[in-house]
């Protein structure tokens, strides 16, 4: 077996809001990430990726707070570090992190490059500018990105060149574990898949060990990772390779979820897109026992009287559901008769 | 053989020109097109390549720098407020980003009397307004009760393009531009979205013409697909004629660039 | 709304700001029910009385008395009474008669004074000592003997048959008059002006007034620079040409210049607080109208707006509903801005004599003015001119302490 180089355990942390209210955006999630390999992150709007991302760094400021669990990268526990000693030498060097939206962060009056010395001389002063120029050159354009992109302001990058700045720079301190936070949804397809090929050729030529990846687009998912991870309502619904959550998803959700992918491919254009009706449930306070339940078609009255644990099968997949594997692979058969499918 | 087609929307030699000397653009360049009544229609193209311009001409919110559009086969006359008024009966749109798509200032029930009245219903007794909007929410699987003295921002993003539609369906137009209608919010409310447009246009008969970059899409959704390249349609045709078939390189790659599940994705053309 | 006073209340600039400003207008509000005074009454014959409490000589004297012994009383009176031109002198006489000057401190009086009676001789003449230095010395020497004199003051009365002074009592040197006892004592706490008037109260009702100043220029500069903003933005195409023209002519001809020519050329008797208010409120809207402006060309092709069009509303309903709101906050901002530039302009106009006329009310300029007309400055007499700087820094300061928190409210971006 490969070495684990991302392991959290039972990790949990709440937003505390100005009102005093406790809301539970990653609630008890574990996850184990091997050397070389990519775990993407699905789910709807507000169920808590980007916080799993901003929990994972072990680095909280309020209204974050973290409640409880491990997070282990490369056997150096951080779960109990202090927030200013996380920054120092955690992040960037052990786990980078791209936040939703960050190339519109990138500050307009600065040069690239100037932004460039700034990250690296926050972590070691003594790096002269010239060592810093040659080295993010040497990055840039192993990355396939020019060299005349440091010289340049942010606003005289189009958008898919910005996130692709944003996301090299984020790899210069040759950190272990990448995340990055929708890093494409902003952009058109094309500048997307030129994203999506910088982030696989980091992983395949060994500039990062592991990465997260979120989306809500699961083709992109299908595409880029291992194993894709579902969350709902802040917890892990499903967790599969990637191949099986697309083509083989045991949840209600997942399977709600998968229905919902448009691809320009024949046959297309005859079926009825699945749409999961309702919304999510507030996270303030959650329905008890399966979150799902108010949306979900085979709930029953079992599904809300105790809080569902995650079910683990052999080969290493997991979902959370009190139906069994064959009794939901059932209800999905039955399902695709009734539609002629 | 099918009944005789009816233009709702044509165009000869459209452009659009911004800015000026060195700063010039020609965001849209010299299109001409014919968009049929009852058709769905889809302009695709890549982030720059002139749609929204194209759609804000459409939609008569700026003028072409040259050319002229033809509404029902006739020259438009937008030349006062009340003609305009007139013509903003027939066409309607949903914009990209729900977020920034209402003033924050006004609350819901403002945004939909706003609708009643263009209607011609601004003097029905309040209790009907009340039935009509009650009606368009439910439409697109909101309660009215629930929304009443509640501002837009306070919805989701899938939310806020719902109550985008209840207005489109509390104001009937003939034809509604959808400019990148569900491509701010999360691919789990994107069907719902597209599945309420599409009942909309069976319901209320109108002719939606799509804009997305996302060729997938415009293939899942329409009949008729434009391609547009650097403010120029580079090819047009039926849907399952230009994505299944392609015949220039642009939209070949354009298709290309969508993720694929069922087929293996070419990484190695960007 | 509620959310933003809320957020607007936490912003501790904004609140630190709010405080100073709030007590400025509290005190410019209960002062006058006070101290009802008009402020520019003459009440002090003579220029630049020191800051202190006046307490009424011929009062005191009627008051009842009290006797308290207190050991200091005697070195203190002389003390304060020895001034230090005496001492000085005292040194010079004690040093030409032949003393070491290492022996004279002059700063201790009981030392000095020993010195002076074991040597001082009214009948020697010093080297190179005029007639009337010796003369100086022996009224220097009187009155240092009066000073140390123990016995009471007598109290006369004068005969209005005889004409003769009879004594009708003493005041001995250790009777006490309670100040509260006293018919009449003014407390002159930035004491008087070159005129003799009351500085404190004149300060106060200046500050008054330059406030009225501030608002009506800053209400007339923001609503004008607001109108021809929203239009000029907003509408585009010719009338967006002919205001920036205007308004490009204005950036051109200063309007610190043009205020003062304007001033100059309305003359002194038709300049009244609030004419000059309004002049300098129409000299300064420019670079409001400009900022609008450019804000609501950043609007008009948000969605927002298009989708307002689409609903078929009527500019004006675009312009007041879709856009103003929009930048309401900034517009504040701006007033804020408006309103205390408005202040310093009639400042720097009154300093150049082109303020206010001068027999109605005192503005905070005018009294810059005359302080500065009478060397105020020069003569050292701080407290007619010092209050009015520190006044005006404290509104300026404070309003934009308001401003800058309520920046860090609405912009986002500011936010810590
Ligand atoms: N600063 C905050 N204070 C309080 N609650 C918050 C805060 N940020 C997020 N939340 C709540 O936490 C939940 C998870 O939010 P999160 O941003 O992690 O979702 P997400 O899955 O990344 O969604 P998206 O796809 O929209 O980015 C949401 O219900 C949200 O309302
Ligand atoms: N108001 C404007 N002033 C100047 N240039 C403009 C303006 N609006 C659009 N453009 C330019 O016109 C071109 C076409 O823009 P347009 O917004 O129509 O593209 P689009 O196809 O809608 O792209 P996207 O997918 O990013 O929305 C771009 O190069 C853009 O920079
Ligand atoms: S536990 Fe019940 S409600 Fe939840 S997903 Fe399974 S069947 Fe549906
Ligand atoms: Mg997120
Ligand atoms: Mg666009």
């Amino acid at each position: 077996m490969e070495k684990v180089i991302l392991d959290v355990a039972d990790l949990t942390t709440k937003y505390i809001t100005r009102f005093g209210e406790d809301i539970y955006a990653v609630d008890h999630v574990s996850l184990r990430v091997e050397d070389g390999k990519s775990l993407g992150i699905a789910g709807e709007s507000g169920c808590g990726k980007s916080t799993l991302a901003l929990s994972l760094m072990g680095y909280y400021f309020p209204p974050l707070h973290y409640t409880g669990g491990e997070i282990i990268i490369d056997g150096h526990n951080i779960s109990g570090m202090k927030p200013d000693d996380v920054r120092k030498s955690i992040l960037g060097r052990e786990i980078a992190y791209i936040p939703q939206a960050a190339m519109n962060a990138l500050n307009p009056t600065q040069k690239i490059i100037h932004f460039i010395e700034d990250v690296v001389q926050a972590h070691d002063p003594t790096t002269s500018k010239q060592e810093i120029y040659t080295m993010a050159k040497a990055l840039f354009e192993s990355l396939g990105l020019p060299a005349e992109v440091l010289q340049k302001y942010p606003v005289e990058l189009s958008g898919g060149m910005k996130q692709r700045t944003v996301i090299a720079i984020s790899v210069i301190l040759r950190p272990q574990v990448l995340i990055a936070d929708e890093p494409s949804s902003a952009l058109d397809v094309t500048s997307q898949k030129m994203v999506i090929k910088m982030l696989r050729n980091l992983m395949d030529n060994g500039y990062i060990k592991a990465m997260i990846f979120i989306t809500h687009e699961l083709p992109l998912l299908y595409n880029v990772t291992d194993d894709i991870m579902v969350m709902y309502a802040g917890q892990i619904v499903e967790r599969a390779s990637s191949k099986e959550a697309v083509f083989d998803p045991l949840h209600p959700y997942s399977k709600g979820l998968m229905g919902s992918i448009i691809v320009p491919e024949e046959g297309l254009r005859d079926v009825k897109l699945a749409a999961i009706p309702g919304v999510p449930p507030n996270l303030k306070n959650p329905p008890p026992g399966c979150r799902f339940a108010p949306r979900c078609k085979f709930a029953r009255a079992a599904c809300t009287a105790a809080s569902v644990p995650l079910r683990e099968l052999e080969n290493g997949r997991s979902y959370r559901c009190i139906l069994s594997e064959e009794e939901l692979r059932e209800a999905y058969a039955r399902e695709d008769r009734q539609h002629g499918r | 053989m099918a009944a005789e087609r009816k233009l709702c929307l044509s165009g000869k030699g459209v452009t659009k020109v911004f800015g000026l000397g060195r700063n010039k653009t020609v965001a849209v360049d010299n299109v001409d097109f014919n968009f049929y009544e009852g058709e769905v229609i889809s302009l695709v193209g890549e982030s720059g390549s002139g749609k929204t311009t194209l759609a804000k001409m459409l939609l008569g919110l700026i003028n072409p720098t040259e050319g002229e559009i033809y509404f029902q086969g006739e020259k438009r006359d937008l030349s006062s407020h009340r003609k305009k008024k007139e013509y903003w009966k027939s066409i309607q749109a949903i914009f990209q980003d729900p977020f920034s798509s209402f003033n924050i200032f006004n609350k819901i029930d403002t945004v939909l009397l706003d609708c009643i009245r263009m209607r011609g219903g601004g003097g029905l007794p309040y209790e009907q307004k009340v039935a009509m909007m009650t009606e368009a929410c439910s439409f697109v699987n909101l309660k009215f009760a629930e929304l009443t003295n509640k501002y837009p921002f306070e919805l989701s993003g899938g939310q806020q393009q719902r109550l985008m539609i209840a207005r489109i369906f509390l104001l009937k137009p003939k034809i509604l531009l959808a400019d990148e209608p569900t491509s701010m919010i999360d691919a789990c409310s994107r069907a719902t979205i597209l599945d309420m447009l599409m009942q909309l246009r069976d319901e209320i008969g109108m002719t939606p013409i799509f804009i997305t970059h996302d060729i997938g899409l415009a293939y899942y959704v329409s009949d008729t697909v434009y391609i547009m390249e650097k403010g120029k349609f580079v090819e047009s045709g039926s849907a399952d004629e230009v994505i299944l078939r392609p015949k220039g390189a642009y939209t070949k790659r354009l298709i290309n660039d969508v993720p694929k599940i069922y087929e293996e994705w070419d990484l190695s053309t960007v | 709304m509620k959310h933003l006073l809320q957020q607007i209340s936490r912003s501790g600039k904004f609140v630190a700001g709010f405080s100073i400003f709030a007590t400025i207008l509290l005190i410019v509000l209960i002062y006058p029910l006070v101290v009802p005074d008009p402020p520019l009454e003459i009440i002090g014959q003579g220029t630049f009385f020191e800051p202190g409490i006046y307490v009424n000589v011929y009062d005191s004297i009627s008051a009842p008395h009290y006797t308290l012994n207190l050991d200091e009383a005697a070195e203190q009176r002389i003390a304060s009474r020895f001034k230090a031109e005496d001492r000085e002198a005292m040194r010079g006489w004690l040093v030409g008669s032949g003393m070491p000057e290492s022996e004279i401190d002059i700063a201790n009086t009981a030392q000095l004074l020993d010195q002076w009676f074991a040597n001082f001789d009214p009948t020697t003449r010093l080297p190179g000592m005029t007639n009337a230095d010796r003369n100086y010395y022996i009224r220097l020497n009187n009155s240092i003997q009066g000073l140390l004199s123990t016995e009471a003051a007598v109290i006369a009365q004068m005969n209005a048959e005889t004409a003769v002074l009879e004594e009708t009592g003493t005041v001995p040197q250790t009777a006490y008059v309670n100040v509260n006892q006293v018919a009449n004592v003014r407390v002159l706490p930035l004491g008087t002006d070159n005129f003799g008037r009351d500085v404190l109260t004149q300060l106060v009702r200046a500050t008054g007034v330059s406030l009225q100043i501030g608002f009506v220029a800053g209400i007339i500069a923001t609503v004008i620079g607001l109108a021809l903003g929203l239009v000029s933005g907003y509408v585009g195409g010719l009338v967006d040409d002919v205001i920036m023209f205007i308004t490009n002519l204005f950036i051109v001809i200063p309007s610190f210049v043009l205020l003062i020519l304007i001033s100059f050329s309305i003359g002194q008797e038709q300049r009244g607080a609030i004419t000059i208010a309004v002049v300098i409120g129409f000299t300064s809207w420019v670079w409001t109208a400009r900022a609008v402006r450019s804000q609501v060309i950043s609007l008009r092709n948000r969605d927002h707006v298009n989708l307002s069009k689409l609903s078929g509303h009527s500019i004006a309903h675009i312009i007041i509903r879709d856009i103003l709101p929009y930048i309401a906050s900034y517009v504040i901002m701006a007033l804020i801005l408006q309103i205390s530039s408005g202040i310093l302009a009639e400042a720097g106009l009154s300093i150049l004599g082109l303020g206010p006329k001068t027999t109605d009310v005192p503005t905070l300029g005018l009294m810059m003015n005359w302080a500065m007309i009478y060397q105020a400055h020069i003569l050292g007499k701080w407290w007619a001119y010092f209050p009015i700087i520190v006044t005006i820094a404290l509104i300026a300061f404070s309003m934009n302490l308001m401003n800058t928190g309520l920046d860090q409210v609405f912009n986002p971006a500011l936010r810590d």
